[in-house]
């Protein structure tokens, strides 16, 4: 009896954290894989347009991406307001996307240039003119499979 | 007599990982990139263009055209964008074999046989002012119009979704109702 008593003390036991790491390095892990890190810092504002009916691009590998949209505050006063192509870490213009798609084909394997995409992440706001132009040259490169890059509309 | 090496205190583990576990939060982007997926038609150097292709008829065009305002017109009639799915579904099909709507040919499809597939074929004409959203949403809902009468022709063939759907069956359907989109050349025209 007094055994019994002994154990249902008043004070509760601390709870034990040793495994506290462990469920935090868990948790870690389970982001460090999921994760993909930001490539590039975007120079323009980017909105995407909504649409219903989309693919998701599989293979990170194979996506080269460019970007259009009006330069952030900071890069006004030298690039205007206009909106601007933006490769890699900087503005371009059009004449700077044969190279970049030369480029982005050179960084992969021989396989798998067949298969490369463009994604094209175009603000909504954007006119047509520039994004008219850019399919011109991405045709003339022979880049011929594009994705518009789009977010997800709430169904109808 | 080997000396005893005094234990390492393992209090302070949680606390690193907890800063790892923090930074890979923050710089996660979860969002899996998606989007209208279009092959772009081939380029063709403007001096060899022949025209000794023989012309698309009329009735096999279907023209939706966007001004700078954003305004649509299909066909002819001023449209709404949220008509236009609907509208192209019925040009696509064409289910009652319309005297305006596209011709069909006879084609052996596997899993099919003889199968009558419409000759029609989309032209999307832009401004050079045209906002991109507009052409996004008018490209979603053409995309959109060729999905669902793929969506119900493999329910009715099929009794399953397009998406569960082998290759070969889907191969079959997308040979019934291709994507055929066409972006037009811009054009260099004045007064816009």
């Amino acid at each position: 009896m007094s055994k019994f008593k002994k154990s249902s003390s008043k004070e509760l036991p601390p709870i034990s954290t040793a495994s506290l790491p462990d469920i935090v390095f868990m948790l870690l892990f389970f982001f460090m894989v999921s994760t993909t890190m930001r490539e590039v810092t975007l120079m323009v504002k980017v909105t995407l347009p909504q649409a219903t009916e989309l693919s998701k691009l599989e293979k990170k590998s194979l996506v080269s991406y460019i970007y259009i949209g009006t330069p952030h505050q900071q890069y006004q006063n030298v690039f205007g307001n206009e909106p601007r192509i933006q490769l890699n870490d900087q503005f371009a213009t059009l004449r700077d996307i044969p190279d970049y798609i030369t480029s982005e084909r050179e960084a992969r394997d021989e396989a798998e240039r067949p298969m490369m995409i463009t994604s094209l992440k175009v603000d909504e706001f954007t006119k047509m003119g520039i994004v008219m132009d850019l399919k011109q040259e991405l045709r003339k490169m022979a880049a011929l499979h594009i994705n518009y890059s789009a977010r997800k509309k709430a169904e109808r | 007599m080997a000396r005893k090496v005094p234990e390492i205190p393992s209090a302070s583990l949680a606390d690193i990982a907890f800063m790892l576990l923090i930074f890979f939060l923050v710089t996660t982007t979860m969002d899996v990139d998606s989007g209208l997926e279009r092959v772009l038609p081939r380029w063709v150097d403007p001096e060899e263009i022949d025209d000794d292709t023989p012309p698309i008829r009329e009735r096999n065009v279907f023209i939706v055209l966007v001004n700078k305002n954003d305004q649509l017109m299909v066909e002819g009639e001023p449209m709404d964008v949220e008509n236009l799915r609907e509208a192209a579904k019925e040009f696509m099909a064409n289910p009652y074999d319309d005297e305006d709507l596209p011709e069909k040919e006879l084609k052996e499809v596997p899993f099919f046989g003889q199968v009558e597939v419409t000759k029609g074929v989309i032209s999307l004409q832009n401004d050079v002012g045209t906002t991109y959203s507009k052409y996004i949403a008018v490209q979603n809902e053409l995309v959109g119009a060729i999905n669902d009468l793929r969506e119900e022709l493999a329910r009715s063939q099929f009794g399953k979704p397009y998406n569960n759907l082998t290759r070969d069956q889907q191969d079959a359907i997308r040979t019934i109702y291709p994507s055929k989109i066409s972006e037009a050349e811009p054009k260099k025209v004045g007064g816009n």
